[in-house]
């Protein structure tokens, strides 16, 4: 698996990408159209993958499935940037008493296990894929702002950063044009290995049937829908989970090959 | 030691006390009205006049931080107040589900351990030749696979095909196997990688090479100067582990049927049953806290130069 090339791992994620940007032109049946005269039909050249229960297609399903997960692993990703970033910078900007609340509110969020953060955060939003990407992301925030603090602060002491604030640039315009481009390498490098984690993370809520409702095509959604039919056709556990693998694979491929490409001094990233 | 351990245990209750605050305002500034859940779960109409004495009832009218008050005085004696569905005292409900989730967290801890650390050890003693490639491969794949998902495909070959195991319940210790599994496997690949490359670092160190050099066996070169101080890193990792392992355990559960604080808690969300989330958020994160504390302790006896840099 070492030094697998980044043009690979960037060819499958954009072969899911497209897939799920493609999905309504791709698709071959209505993702919901049910059929109950043509429910549990095994593989056909009709349905390449077969029916559900309910009769519908399941590669419609799956690649509409794929949909509903990039798009929710994209709004996790800008959330958790956003809020590390504008947390980050101005605690390590600001420091003094800013810093030390924003880091003390850092620690409290890291005080509890992020996927049982993700639960409470459901139990007071309420059910929902939207809620759910909240909750991912605001579990996972407060280790971004660490770092972007962190970085911050060295990036503060840098000479040319000193040269902008005496020639009177606002601390503002210092962090948008001088620090934020310096900070994006390394974020992009821990973000996109995060992405797979994340996306597991969703796949579990929404399996758990805290995220979108059932008849809506999505992976995690699926397998828990499918679960009556497990042992007479394993298939529509099997599939759903599979998809959900092949893309957290595709996102660590991703992460792995940006980081040997980017960052090799960046080792395993814990949690 | 014991000074570097009851500084630990003092900073504990401030950061318990100001997370626990926090959730309480955020189930309470969440969203819409508490008493019209209370009033929804106890199946009353909800006339003005319940609401009101739903609003007294629950404190609901006075400020947020009495409100608070009156809740944390309560949990200092052990009282998380009575669930809004089953009309049970929470900290009945906790102590009957807790034992299996911190059983099946527990174990898959133990899990993640029997195989990360061996397998991670033969790893890097065998790099660059077929077993390092191999437990690559298998620590890349377990990364990357939904523990639930998992789940369904140990039950479709060890109790469906093979009958070995039971597929749900928690009846005896065979019960246990295949929950364990599903929640331990993506601990046990991120520890494997871990110990990997910690050994791999062990092994680059000077005193290492000249010991090499003076011709000490590689087993003595590797038991007595590498695997201890190469569990040091993974030993840490183990508090992140915990959490991640107790989250895991609470999806596993569900496709296991195993009677923990899993169903308990999606059945609370489900029924925004205010009492029973703050508890089980609440001891969730307290058993995280004391078990990363624990971890801390380990890893300062073992290591003398934390406990003597924090004191100074």
């Amino acid at each position: 698996m070492r030094r697998l090339p980044l043009p690979l791992a960037l060819g499958l994620v954009a072969l899911l990408l497209g897939a799920a940007l493609l999905a309504p032109w791709i698709a071959p049946h209505d993702p919901a159209a049910t059929d109950l005269a043509r429910r549990l039909l095994p593989p056909s050249a009709a349905h390449w993958l077969g029916t559900d229960h309910l009769g519908r297609d399941l590669l419609s399903r799956l690649l509409w499935g794929a949909r509903a997960s990039f798009g929710a692993v994209a709004a996790i990703l800008a959330l958790v940037l956003a809020l590390g970033c504008a947390v980050g910078m101005l605690a390590g900007m600001l420091g003094g008493v800013v810093d030390a609340v924003l880091m003390r509110l850092c620690d409290a969020f890291m005080t509890v296990p992020t996927l049982v953060l993700a639960l409470f955060m459901i139990g007071a939003l309420g059910t929902g894929l939207g809620n759910v990407v909240v909750a991912i992301a605001l579990s996972h925030w407060a280790w971004y702002a660490r770092l972007v603090r962190g970085l911050t602060l060295s990036l503060r002491q840098r000479d040319h950063i000193l040269a902008a604030r005496v020639a009177g640039l606002s601390r503002l315009a210092i962090l948008r044009r001088h620090v934020l481009p310096a900070l994006a390498g390394q974020l992009a490098v821990l973000a996109s290995l995060d992405l797979g984690h994340w996306m597991l993370h969703l796949a579990g809520l929404s399996f758990l049937g805290l995220g979108v409702a059932p008849p809506a095509p999505e992976w995690g959604i699926m397998i828990n829908d499918a679960r009556p039919f497990f042992r007479s056709a394993p298939m529509l556990v099997l599939l759903p989970g599979a998809a959900i693998l092949l893309t957290v694979l595709a996102f660590n491929l991703l992460g792995d090959a940006l980081r040997d490409r980017l960052d090799p001094a960046l080792r395993e990233h814990a949690h | 030691m014991t000074g570097f351990a009851l500084r630990r245990l003092l900073s504990l209750p401030p950061l318990l006390l100001a997370v626990s605050f926090g959730f309480f305002a955020m189930l309470r500034l969440g969203r819409g009205d508490p008493a019209l859940d209370y009033l929804r779960l106890a199946q009353i109409p909800p006339t003005d006049a319940a609401l009101a004495l739903a609003r007294a009832e629950l404190g609901l009218d006075r400020p947020l931080l009495a409100q608070y008050g009156a809740w944390l005085a309560d949990a200092l004696r052990l009282d998380l107040g009575t669930s809004w569905f089953t009309r049970r005292p929470v900290t009945a409900e906790i102590a009957e589900f807790l034992p299996a989730t911190l059983q099946l967290a527990g174990t898959a801890m133990l899990v993640t351990l029997a195989f990360g650390i061996p397998l991670g050890l033969w790893a890097a003693l065998r790099r660059d030749r077929w077993p390092d490639h191999a437990t690559r491969l298998i620590a890349f794949l377990g990364v990357s696979v939904p523990n639930f998902w998992l789940a369904f495909l140990l039950v479709l070959l060890f109790a469906v095909t093979l009958g070995w195991l039971p597929a749900m319940g928690r009846d005896g210790p065979a019960s246990l196997v295949l929950p364990a599994l599903a929640t331990a496997t993506m601990s046990a690949c991120v520890m494997l990688r871990l110990v990997r490359a910690s050994v791999l670092g062990a092994l680059g160190e000077p005193h290492l090479r000249f010991a090499a050099a003076r011709g000490l066996p590689r087993r003595t070169l590797v038991g007595r100067h590498v695997a201890l101080n190469a569990m040091l890193p993974p030993l840490t990792a183990m508090g992140l582990h915990l959490g991640e392992l107790i989250g895991g355990a609470m999806v596993v559960e569900t496709v296991f049927g195993w009677p923990g604080l899993g169903r308990w808690a999606l059945q609370a969300i489900a029924n925004r049953d205010y009492p029973v989330l703050q508890g089980f958020v609440m001891v969730l994160t307290t058993v995280f806290v004391l078990g990363n504390l624990l971890v801390d302790l380990a890893y300062a006896w073992l290591d003398p130069r934390i406990r003597l840099e924090r004191a100074a």
